[in-house]
């Protein structure tokens, strides 16, 4: 299999490695660092980013999840070369995907927040 | 940008392929829906966990006490070791990726080197989440368990927490764990702790020192520790039983919702692990008896690594979901 037309430019062209190991050794570096940023913020936890929220989250929790998608962005564009497939393919994997978790997430999270204002707020206790 | 438009000109075939669309192979393509699907599966599973969460906000566990350990170390570590577990992931993909690569330019030996590599990583975290369970399971302080199915953990008055095994006054009894070969009716017992709930209240009244910490957190998401007798109010009232470690019904850190999820999930996801160490394996002996080089290309391994890096990938949301957030 000849096909050497690895695409071996990350933030948008702005990060261009000479060749496919390289991007590999890079694209790890730069996964360490977002999991360093993780724990560190987990284990230090700022006060004015646990005492802030935004749609009943805090601010850490949304930081926590914005790097875990950069993250699953390169393991799936670099370690899983969705970078080099075909525009198709990668829609067809990609979109359907976030389509169908966003959803479930939507209505799942909404209803659990739901049911813990029925417990909080209103007599009843089990039985519905 | 590609066109996304297919050629539908007469001199090629038409069905069966014959256009290549997404110009995959076979078995890539496949595996690629594969991994929708169970991407699918695995966010039905976290979903149902924030389900939940949102549901017991006010009660969840908080992650940073429950996983506090580091193998043949004592001490308090919140975080440490799952960050290890991560690392030894996102190194096994980035060792599968360079056997990927190996395997493009034909260089046989760099990929067994590779893919050896990335066998080992896959075993040190199977190791590892074995490990984590048996702390899990073991538990750390233990605590009580009320009427209601909530638990009363102990503090000492500077904020500590106390392990009930220390302050318990053992009342001397008859009782032991009884066996199956003791009684012609008997059946089974499932085991006894190593403290009863009449021994831990003894000790807790004897000691003025300690204090009792709900699993309901304040407005800043800490515990709410109750003053000394609202305490021994508490532990006379609803105090029922002894709860050492976490099992599927019960939780000495919180909720059992808890430890189900995270035996499920992370077991689950273990599960896949382990069968990507045996595919690993399995490539990696096809490698070394040179299948792969007669058949004149390695697109086996990219796709056992495309199955790997999506283990990882999973990895990486479990770990938020379950350690971070």
């Amino acid at each position: 299999m000849a096909h050497e037309e690895h695409n071996l430019a990350i933030f948008r062209g702005r990060l261009k490695f000479k060749s496919n190991v390289q991007k590999i050794w890079g694209v790890f570096i730069l996964l360490s660092i977002i999991t360093i940023i993780e724990v560190a913020l987990g284990i230090i936890k700022p006060e004015f980013l646990t005492s802030n929220t935004l749609f009943a989250l805090k601010y850490l929790n949304w930081i926590f999840l914005a790097l875990t998608i950069v993250k699953a962005y390169y393991i799936t564009w670099d370690f899983m070369h969705m970078r080099d497939e075909k525009m198709g393919l990668r829609r067809a994997v990609v979109w359907t995907a976030v389509f169908l978790i966003c959803y479930l997430l939507f209505i799942i999270l909404l209803e659990g927040d739901y049911i813990y204002n029925v417990y909080a707020e209103n007599y009843v206790k089990f039985d519905f | 940008m590609e066109a996304t438009v297919a050629k539908t000109s007469t001199d090629q075939k038409t069905w069966d392929g014959g256009n290549r669309p997404l110009n995959a192979s076979y078995g890539k393509m496949m595996m690629w829906f594969f991994i929708v699907s169970d991407a699918l599966t695995f966010s039905g599973f976290l979903a149902a966990y924030g389900f939940s969460r949102f549901k017991f906000i006010d009660s969840w566990p908080i992650a940073d006490e429950v996983f506090t350990h580091i193998p043949f170390i004592h001490g308090n570590f919140p975080m440490y070791y799952v960050a290890f577990m991560t690392f030894i992931l996102i190194f096994s993909s980035v060792t599968m990726v360079l056997a990927v690569d190996a395997g493009h330019h034909m260089k046989k030996n760099k990929v067994i080197v590779y893919l050896f590599l990335t066998i080992i990583g896959g075993a040190i975290f199977v190791g590892s989440q074995a490990w984590e369970w048996g702390t899990f399971i073991k538990g750390t302080y233990g605590a009580v368990e009320t009427k209601g199915g909530k638990i009363l953990q102990f503090l000492n008055t500077d904020g500590e927490r106390q392990a009930i095994t220390d302050f318990a006054i053992s009342i001397p009894s008859e009782r032991v764990t009884e066996q199956s070969n003791d009684g012609i009716w008997f059946q089974s017992e499932s085991p006894r702790t190593s403290v009863s709930f009449e021994e831990v209240k003894k000790g807790f009244l004897a000691d003025e020192s300690l204090l009792i910490r709900t699993q309901y957190l304040n407005d800043n998401g800490e515990r709410i520790i109750l003053s000394r007798a609202e305490s021994i109010a508490k532990l006379e009232k609803d105090g029922k039983l002894i709860v050492e470690g976490a099992n599927l019904k019960h939780n000495e850190y919180g909720t059992p919702l808890f430890a189900d999820f995270f035996f499920f999930i992370t077991g689950f996801h273990g599960f896949h692990v382990f069968s990507g160490v045996i595919f690993n394996i399995l490539v990696f002996f096809n490698v070394i008896i040179g299948t792969y080089e007669r058949r004149g290309h390695y697109e086996m391994v990219e796709k056992v690594g495309l199955y790997w890096h999506f283990v990882d990938l999973v990895w990486v949301f479990v770990f938020t979901v379950f350690y971070l957030v």
